[in-house]
């Protein structure tokens, strides 16, 4: 039995290789792609809309509205695209669980890896972008310079934790079902298929959700020039 | 009893004991939060919402704990590294022996 889909090799290439993981990403990707050039191949504004751009629009203002809310940010909508495409690559590739044979992608350490170095990237990106280089390296001596290697190790290690949570609740579940499968062939592993649907819905939402908390976090300088600004701002508000 | 036995006979061990001991914090942890939730949804029922996507937000940090004892317990079943390099010394051995 293997844990991971990574294990299932169809071609080799010296030190490249092409395995049921990648197989099954450009799968989905293609999915995706198919799916939403469909739905917005014919766009209309007015009463009379098609029922695939009912269903994008559903889906987009979700996210949007979803983003927002996490973000506490007016221009949230600029990180709508980055944080919604995990979003759905996440919940498509769990979802697709429901048809036999498949592995879900997800359940792969490169998968969920490849996903959290994206995160790990965009955080500091933004942040540079809104603060600025030396605002947002300051943020790092936040709240003084001695904690300084604890914030690097907490940017490293919710990286690491954000990778092996997805692939740790994907994985055991595929490998309960596989388990069970061989030992009760009936009833029990189709239970324990819905409720291995419900577990990588959640996890796909929570991916979503810790991705813009960190990003809204490093674009929020904690330094004392921005504290005393956020005061300001406040006592305008009680003021106004 | 041979390296490889033991090796086996620890890992499974090790495996239910990582398994066992690991699930209870992350079960206490997420109970007390679940029930502060609760309360604070029935003091304050209109920030229901936003209580609830917080709650989640800490489970899945709080369960993830659990989730790495339970990728440290497959590994130790099914990927051990001790087990495939020994089970490699063995064959190694066997293939210079005969």
């Amino acid at each position: 039995m293997e844990i991971t889909p990574d294990a299932y090799i169809y071609w080799r290439h010296g030190f490249a290789k092409l395995n049921l993981t990648i197989v099954t990403t450009w799968g989905i990707m293609l999915l995706l792609s198919l799916v939403s050039w469909l739905a917005t191949r014919r766009l209309s504004t007015g009463p009379d809309i098609g029922r695939w751009q009912n269903a994008m629009e559903a889906v987009v203002s979700l996210i949007e509205r979803q983003t927002s809310d996490i973000m506490q940010r007016k221009d949230a909508h600029r990180f709508m695209a980055f944080l919604g495409t995990i979003f759905l690559f996440v919940a498509t590739s769990n979802l697709l669980t429901i048809f036999p044979r498949y592995e879900a992608p997800t359940g792969s350490l490169s998968t969920t890896t490849a996903l959290a170095i994206c995160v790990f990237v965009a955080v500091p990106a933004w942040g540079i972008q809104e603060l600025g280089l030396g605002r947002y390296l300051k943020s790092y001596l936040a709240p003084n310079p001695v904690m300084l290697p604890f914030n690097v190790i907490s940017e490293l290690s919710r990286t690491i934790a954000l990778a092996v949570r997805l692939f740790g609740n994907i994985m055991s579940g595929s490998l309960i079902v596989a388990i069970l499968l061989s030992v009760v062939p009936i009833i029990f592993p189709v239970l324990i298929t819905i409720l291995g649907l419900l577990t990588g819905m959640v996890q796909a939402y929570i991916f979503f959700v810790l991705a813009a908390v960190y990003v809204a976090a490093g674009m929020r300088a904690m330094g004392p020039g921005k504290k005393k600004a956020q005061q300001q701002d406040k006592e305008e508000d009680l003021h106004g | 009893m041979d390296s490889l036995t033991w090796i086996g006979l620890a890992s499974i061990v090790v495996a239910g004991l990582t398994i066992g001991i690991g699930a209870i914090g992350p079960a206490i942890g997420e109970g007390l939060a679940v029930s502060s939730a609760l309360s604070a949804m029935a003091q304050q029922p209109d920030e229901t919402s936003s209580i609830t996507r917080t709650l989640f937000v800490g489970l899945a940090m709080i369960e993830s704990t659990a989730i790495y004892c339970l990728v440290v317990a497959m590994i130790l079943i099914f990927a051990n590294p001790f087990w495939n390099y020994f089970i490699q010394q063995a064959a190694q051995q066997a293939g210079g022996g005969g």
